[in-house]
């Protein structure tokens, strides 16, 4: 099956959730829709939000929370 | 002075401008660093340097125990706190009291009365400063309220007590509007916030913000004329300019007095900035707030004034009394400041951190550029997108005006992308040339007006 690469348009730092004493935005394994949030990237005293921009099943992250992250890098795959 | 080292708990091109300062004055230098800024230009230049923990602010630059066990491993006399972090932090202040060693500022307990907005207020009243009409406090009944803004005049905005963030405020104009807005707000704001009680402050439709510098050594208090700082988008300063060409001498006399006033009232002790918005229609100025600490924008100050405020709060710290005499203060010329920020103008001004490769500074009479950068620094994702601040001076306004947009053609960062167009298409704007500007003037102009190609690095991209 085809997978599909969910990159990080920014640099920074990446969260897996909304705040720290939520649950995560997804969970691997989840299916996420193009506009569904996946994560957060901090950067310079800034949130942005992550959007899937693909719909695809069984979600799997490649990156932990609260870790750096590159432009450019993959934060996780998707089986289309 | 009793100070002979000195400690700087800040980063950045604050950190980097202290530390020059403090060299200046013959004073041994220690920085602290956090693990993301020990490649930093303050590091590199400070006589020491101290690590105090993670990048994450909450564990190192705002770390009060941090910073006061590297004071005393390093042995200095004297902590300076820049801006943001713990410069405002009264209990770092008393921290570092309590320790025998010398905080570059005000007490902690000025720093307290002045940092509160409603004990703030009265100080303000007290030395006999304006602040903006209004109910001082909740109106229960539309009766006291109809008193009230007869008083104060329209426009008036009807204010959630409990409100926030622009949620729950109503404009009137007229009695009638005000009458009928006044129990709809009450109603909405006790099912929004569960508390209906409302306030009423006179609405200033087109408002500057002006601000003015003060020195103080405990006894004698002088003010170094005032600056110019509506250009703001989302309520953070784009571009300052000194002095506030917008006042008619009168006003500005006034505006600096009730300033000095103000210090003296609080026998206030270093250098800080009482804040004004002032209303171009009526010519009316009013209290906003005092910041206790140096501001960014100080050096556009110090160009016009030639008084070096840094080592000026530094000695007054160290016990010295004021240098300068309020008559000998002369300001001349005209400086504008640009804030030159990683982000990207094309794209909503999106911070975006990364390695700065080449740098070509601008050079020249009455050009000056504050920053942290140097060629091959790496900046850091996890503070602010402040790269430095472009200080340009000039005969008056005009010739100020003609050299910045010389000085910014010469300007280039490349790696990253910077505010540095969008200060281009401001030095070359017409209501800008013409000085007519508010404080919603620079979120209109860029919403109708301003266009950019994106100026990020290609191979970034």
């Amino acid at each position: 099956m085809a997978k599909i690469e969910i990159k990080s348009p920014i640099p920074g730092t990446f969260y897996r959730k909304p705040s720290p004493d939520s649950p995560h935005f997804k969970e691997d394994g989840a299916d996420v829709a193009d506009g569904d949030v996946i994560g957060l990237v901090e950067v310079m005293k800034t949130f942005h939000e992550v959007p899937a921009g693909v719909s695809g099943k069984s979600i799997k992250f490649l990156i932990e929370d609260s870790e750096p992250i590159m432009a450019g890098q993959v934060i996780a795959e998707v089986e289309a | 002075m009793n100070i002979r080292s000195i400690l700087i708990a800040n980063r950045g091109e604050i950190a980097v401008r202290i530390i020059r300062a403090a060299k200046a004055l013959g004073l041994r230098t220690v920085q602290v660093y956090s693990d993301a800024d020990k490649d930093s230009l303050a590091v590199r230049m400070a006589d020491e340097a101290i690590a105090i923990g993670p990048p994450v602010a909450a564990k190192s630059y705002l770390n009060i125990d941090a910073i006061m066990n590297a004071a005393r491993q390093a042995k200095v006399e004297a902590i300076h706190p820049g801006y943001g972090f713990l410069s405002e932090s009264a209990d770092f202040a008393d921290a570092v009291a309590a320790d025998k060693m010398i905080f570059v500022g005000p007490s902690g307990d000025s720093i307290r009365l002045l940092g509160d907005k409603i004990s703030a207020r009265q100080v303000a009243e007290k030395a006999g400063v304006p602040t903006v009409p209004g109910s001082d406090g909740r109106v229960d009944n539309l009766d006291s309220a109809r008193q009230i803004v007869t008083q104060i005049g329209y426009p008036v905005m009807i204010k959630a007590a409990a409100g926030g963030g622009g949620r729950g405020i109503r404009i009137a104009s007229t009695l009638e509007e005000f009458e009928r807005y006044f129990p709809q707000a009450s109603a909405e704001a006790a099912s929004a916030f569960g508390d209906g009680s409302l306030y009423i402050e006179k609405m200033i439709e087109s408002a500057r913000h002006v601000e003015v510098q003060i020195l103080g050594d405990g006894e004698n208090f002088v003010h170094c004329f005032e600056r110019e700082c509506s250009m703001q988008r989302r309520r953070q300063k784009v571009w300052e300019e000194a002095p506030a060409f917008c006042l008619p001498e009168s006003v500005r006399i006034a505006l600096c007095d009730r300033a000095v006033a103000l210090a003296r009232q609080v026998k206030y002790k270093g250098a800080g900035t009482v804040e004004f918005l002032y209303d171009q229609k009526t010519q009316e100025f009013y209290f906003i707030e005092v910041n206790t600490r140096i501001q960014v924008e100080h050096t556009i100050t110090e160009e016009i004034t030639g008084i070096d405020l840094v080592q000026e709060m530094i000695r007054i710290a160290g016990g010295a009394k004021l240098s300068i005499k309020q008559n000998d203060l002369k300001a001349e010329g005209h400086a504008i400041e640009c804030r030159i920020n990683a982000e990207d103008p094309a794209k909503e001004f999106m911070p975006w951190p990364g390695l700065v490769d080449k740098l070509e500074i601008p050079e020249g009479d009455g050009i000056r550029f504050d920053t942290l950068l140097y060629p091959g620094y790496s900046i850091p994702p996890f503070y602010d997108s402040l790269l430095g601040k472009l200080i340009v001076w000039g005969t008056d306004r005009s010739d100020c005006l003609v050299r910045l947009q010389r000085a910014l053609q010469d300007f280039k960062i490349s790696g990253v992308p910077t505010t540095i167009p969008l200060h281009i298409a401001l030095a070359n704007d017409e209501d800008v040339s013409k000085g007519e500007f508010d404080t919603k003037f620079l979120e209109k102009w860029l919403a109708t007006k301003f266009t950019v190609a994106s100026n990020q690095n290609e191979e970034v991209a």
